[in-house]
């Protein structure tokens, strides 16, 4: 619309246009500048190019934490698995009531297998493999327990679940102590935790670095173009049309930023699998890392081209209003 | 169409560039600014084309004074008005069709308009086969041709001139101004500065006359030995 002319008809706004066809041709001019704008990164491939394999290594380290950390946690879940809950029972019980007891035991949905080692035949082992076997003739009666070693259902081995079941044992009347190793598991947890939220500060100021770098590539390029942009201003553009192009830019460089730290993190993680393969085949311990699933590559480009859009709006919203033109 | 009310403009620097001009150009009237360099002729056309603002006054396009228009609608403004400068301004990097169709682009024009309304630009200043060349390929006049196709591809009702034919010979500038006249015939008010007085003595149109600021002829050409 004119502003100084009233039935002076501008451009689309003016024409009459259903709102579909509107719509369509909004489309369309976006379409139209995205391309070009990704014509205008392959007309300067060397400096595109460098922006996106910074992008693409300062990317590729946030991913490969992930990885790592996703990795770590799968590999953990199988130590972590609390797999053996000892259960030591009180002297005074009986042989049937001990008998009774596994029975009952076995029955429990949470407990895949309980075996028993009686007092006796662990005061025979105690005795033939301590030294003391003959101090221990002296003792009136066995001083050692009945023992119930419990393997939970795999649901069971979590942490927490095994928890649960330990308390439910130590309620029983026989038992006099439940005993689940886990506290290094524990320790295990806190250190990987602090290494985790080290990671996380690392990643956010790589990311911060990522936009930071897509700001001031495109300060540059609104900088080298900035004749084009007094011409385009001169002829009546809008910052909002001036600054589209820099926009699109700032999100294919993200998308390709992404694209490159995804071939990165799989090349990582290539290498590391062959060189981890050597390790695991002498611990007899096989493990199978996991890459990056087609759901994380497309959260990664998303999150990657957002950082680009934000890190060229910061740069257009300052630079592209202080060119003014002088004739 | 456009009209100056006591117009002064004084520069950060103290140069005080325009004193209190005031004119009348009415629609569809085609004059000449003169004056020596330095006399306030691009400050003039700077006002009009809102590259700077008045220290007083009030500089009116079709009633709508200036003063009035915020930053965020300059574009707008500048739609209206296509602007010839003597550096020609085109885009060096783009053919000469995507020069021309810049205007309309930025207007958001359909692609088969853009094509019909930019070939007949350049049919008019008789470009139409050199639409695919580089501004550089082309002449000094060709590229000033240029220029006046963008200025007029979407048929603005001003249009504004700065040393059109500063760098032309006398027979081209003559073929330039033709053109000008062309489109003030179709009622376009045509504004061309210049200190070609030769050039203004043959062609009889109102002349603007400027001197250190001031307003100092307003009418027919002086003679050219002013």
């Amino acid at each position: 619309m004119s502003l100084l002319f009233e039935r002076r008809g501008q451009g689309a706004s003016d024409r009459k246009l259903s709102i579909v066809q509107r719509l369509v041709s909004w489309w369309i001019s976006h379409a139209r500048q995205a391309t070009a704008s990704l014509g205008d990164l392959w007309r300067t491939p060397g400096p595109s190019l460098m922006t996106m394999l910074v992008l693409g290594f300062s990317l590729s380290l946030p991913a490969a934490f992930y990885l790592v950390s996703k990795n770590g946690a799968q590999v953990a879940d199988k130590w972590s698995s609390p797999a053996q809950i000892s259960v030591f029972l009180k002297k005074s019980v009986a042989l049937e009531q001990v008998e009774q007891l596994v029975a009952d035991l076995q029955t429990w949905q949470q407990i895949q297998q309980v075996d028993w080692y009686s007092k006796d035949d662990a005061l025979i082992e105690f005795k033939e493999t301590s030294g003391f076997g003959n101090a221990l003739n002296y003792l009136d009666d066995n001083p050692l327990p009945d023992v119930l070693v419990i393997e939970p259902t795999a649901a069971h081995q979590t942490t927490s679940a095994a928890k649960l079941l330990v308390e439910a044992l130590e309620e029983l009347a026989p038992v006099s102590l439940v005993k689940l190793d886990i506290q290094w598991l524990e320790r295990l947890h806190a250190i990987v935790a602090v290494v985790e939220d080290t990671f996380i500060a690392l990643a956010t100021l790589l990311c911060l670095s990522v936009i930071l770098v897509v700001g001031n590539t495109i300060r540059l390029s609104i900088l080298s173009r900035k004749t084009e942009i007094e011409v385009m201003k001169l002829v009546g553009a809008t910052d909002q049309f001036i600054q589209r192009p820099f926009l699109y830019a700032g999100i294919w460089y993200g998308v390709f930023g992404a694209f490159l730290s995804w071939i990165v993190t799989t090349i990582l993680l290539w290498w590391i699998e062959s060189a981890l393969n050597h390790l695991t085949r002498l611990y007899d311990y096989p493990i199978s890392l996991q890459g990056l699933l087609p759901s994380e590559s497309l959260f990664m480009v998303i999150i990657a081209s957002g950082m680009g859009l934000l890190g060229s709006w910061l740069s257009v919203r300052q630079h592209i209003r202080a060119i003014e033109p002088t004739s | 169409m456009i009209r100056f009310d006591n117009v002064d403009k004084v520069y950060g620097s103290g140069h005080h560039a325009l004193k209190n001009v005031s004119f009348h150009l009415k629609k569809g009237e085609m004059a000449f600014l003169t004056g020596h360099s330095g006399a306030g002729k691009s400050t003039l056309l700077k006002l009009i084309a809102l590259l700077e603002r008045p220290t007083n006054g009030n500089v009116f396009i079709n009633g709508h004074s200036l003063n009035t228009v915020t930053r965020r609608h300059i574009p707008y403004v500048r739609r209206d008005i296509g602007i010839i400068f003597q550096d020609h301004r085109l885009l060096t990097d783009r053919p000469v069709f995507d020069n021309v169709a810049l205007p309309m682009v930025i207007e958001g024009y359909s692609h088969q308009e853009i094509r019909r309304r930019v070939a007949a630009a350049l049919d008019k200043v008789g470009l139409l086969d050199k639409a695919r060349l580089l501004p550089s390929m082309l002449s000094g006049g060709e590229q000033q041709r240029v220029g006046i196709a963008r200025a007029v591809v979407n048929k603005p009702p001003i249009i504004l001139a700065d040393e059109p034919t500063g760098n032309l010979d006398p027979a081209l500038s003559m073929e330039i101004l033709r053109l000008f006249e062309e489109f003030n015939r179709v009622d376009v008010a045509v504004l061309i500065a210049t200190h070609d007085l030769g050039l203004i003595a043959r062609m009889r149109y109102r002349t603007l006359t400027l001197r250190e600021g001031q307003m100092f002829n307003d009418g027919l050409a002086a003679e050219p030995s002013l």
